[in-house]
């Protein structure tokens, strides 16, 4: 018996609410569920707390004042260094900041994922980690060592987005790229998960496109499944495609000034994901022709 | 030999070596190097004198030879981003990070600058400063030093210290070692007796004024301060022709 578990993105984000803690998978700009992201932009859904590995899906909730508070160890474009829609948040005070190791936030979301209530971990002795967030706790051994360590605790999610390759409706996920990320500690940390996928297939084909460790995500943890060819954009989704870069410059440059940014989100982000991939692929004609034509005139 | 490999080295190139100097005996490790500089000492070490060091493409594969800045290679294994945090606490590794700001302690910020509740400047968040200081050495590269960067009190402790290790105790220091400090005036440790920063060597061209004009801390200078060593024939040639042909190094560190 298969159950169908196939829905719309508009169909995920109805099954939020706000105030929920939200778990994005992906990394910094890399397989980030984009257009989950994007149909949250467009939903009444607020006062999210987010944890993630943060990148532009974090800039993005941030600048639509969606996030009343983050957890993270960093946030980047990766080929861009820092989130302008991040950084102009953090320094107008309008985020609420948990800032914890990336090992912490590894084991924190393990031990969510293993029902424990954190895990020790070396990681954030000595550091300011512990003086900026004053409810962290350590935790002595009971063996013959004695050693004192970081209780990282247990990131528990009411709901987790994440962005793969493939998937069946089952909800069995499928990355083809070449790191996985957290996305199954993220589906596994959550009460509800959501997988985004470039193209939905039978359970049957999952495997012609390659082995079964690619199988990462599991469908006991997987609650909804959305079939949103280029739902990573502007992030990278290898080997489907890499990063857009001169969108995502685009788009960070956009995010450093607020009458720019103004129109950015008229253009891209005040329709439906259609309107956002055709509104893409019109800036991307325009950008060629525009490259061409300088070219054409030096 | 090549007419490249006759001139004299410049300064970007008296920074990889004293990068790569940093991965000198550190055995079968994965070195781990941020920024263009230390990315060609690392590789410039596994070419030379320390060939069993692990490289990464800079994402998720171990490479099994050493091409230039960018290009293919051939690979020898697998490191996605979960196994390279648990690599961390595995010890076998030795990172080259960057730093925002570092004190006479070694602590290091790339977090923000200014109050962190509300910070003048968000940088990057503390990544995986921590978890490193914490588990296996860490050295760090500055591009430019500057009272900017080389600062009395960091604003938010990322890579952690010899001082903040000892007073969080053993369980922080059991792995924690600061083995080098590289800048693009000089190379620094932390050998004295009470675990400061001191001046180790200045490059070519740099006069020890110079680089405590441009320390915002007092940094121990031992009376005679030797100069960072000259690169071999064969460093120079693999720098210049095989590492790094387009010459990224010489953007992070003008001549």
């Amino acid at each position: 018996m298969t159950t169908d578990k196939s829905m719309t993105a508009e169909e995920v984000v109805g099954r939020l609410e706000s105030g929920m803690t939200l778990g994005i998978g992906g990394w910094g700009s890399r397989r980030k569920p984009m257009a989950l992201v994007r149909a949250l932009l467009r939903s009444d859904v607020t006062d999210l707390t987010v944890v993630s590995y943060g990148g532009p899906d974090v800039g993005l909730l941030a600048a639509a004042g969606k996030i009343r508070k983050l957890v993270a160890a960093f946030v980047t474009l990766d080929s861009v260094p820092l989130e302008p829609h991040f950084r102009a948040a953090r320094e107008n005070g309008r985020l609420e900041l948990t800032e914890l190791d990336e090992a912490m936030f590894l084991w924190g979301l393990t031990a969510a994922a293993q029902r424990l209530p954190f895990m020790p971990v070396r990681a954030g002795l000595g550091s300011d980690v512990m003086r900026v967030n004053p409810a962290l706790r350590t935790v002595t051994s009971p063996y013959g060592d004695g050693e004192e360590l970081v209780a990282a605790p247990a990131l528990r999610l009411d709901a987790a987005l994440v962005h793969l390759n493939r998937a069946d409706v089952r909800g069995n996920g499928q990355y083809l790229g070449p790191d996985p990320y957290f996305d199954d500690l993220f589906c596994e940390a959550a009460d509800a998960a959501y997988v985004s996928c470039e193209r939905i297939v039978d359970s049957a084909d999952l495997l012609k496109a390659d082995g079964p460790q690619t199988l990462l995500v599991k469908r006991p943890f997987v609650n909804g499944v959305v079939e949103t060819p280029n739902g990573a954009h502007f992030t990278s989704c290898a080997p489907d495609y890499g990063r857009d870069e001169p969108f995502q410059r685009a788009y960070a440059k956009a995010a450093r000034d607020p009458e720019e940014w103004r129109a950015f989100t008229e253009r891209f982000l005040s329709g439906d994901e259609d309107n956002y991939q055709a509104a893409v692929a019109a800036w991307t004609k325009e950008a060629a022709v525009a490259a061409f034509t300088k070219e054409a005139g030096a | 030999m090549s007419d490249g490999v006759t001139t004299a080295a410049t300064r970007a190139e008296y920074c990889v070596v004293a990068c790569a100097e940093v991965w000198r005996d550190a055995g079968e490790v994965l070195a781990s190097p941020m920024g263009t500089v230390p990315a060609i000492g690392a590789r410039l070490a596994r070419l030379t004198f320390s060939p069993e060091l692990l490289l990464t493409d800079g994402e998720a594969l171990l490479l099994g030879d050493v091409p230039a800045s960018g290009s293919g290679a051939v690979v020898e294994g697998w490191l996605p981003y979960r196994q390279h945090l648990a690599l961390a606490a595995t010890g076998r590794r030795h990172i080259m990070m960057g730093a925002s700001q570092i004190d006479r302690h070694g602590n290091q910020n790339i977090s923000c600058i200014g109050d962190w509740s509300r910070p003048s400047r968000q940088l990057l968040g503390v990544r995986g400063a921590p978890v490193n200081t914490l588990n296996h050495p860490t050295s760090y590269w500055v591009p430019r030093h500057s009272r900017r960067v080389f600062v009395e009190r960091v604003d938010m402790v990322s890579g952690v210290g010899y001082d903040r290790a000892a007073a969080a105790g053993p369980a922080a220091t059991r792995y924690h070692r600061i083995p080098e400090v590289v800048s693009d005036l000089g190379v620094f440790d932390f050998a004295t007796p009470d675990r400061t920063m001191r001046l180790r060597s200045v490059h070519p061209g740099v006069t020890v004024g110079q680089v405590t004009e441009a320390t915002g801390f007092a940094l121990t200078v031992p009376d005679e301060v030797p100069c960072t060593r000259e690169p071999t024939p064969d460093e120079l040639r693999l720098i210049r022709e095989v590492l790094d042909p387009e010459g990224l190094r010489e953007r992070e560190v003008p001549a």
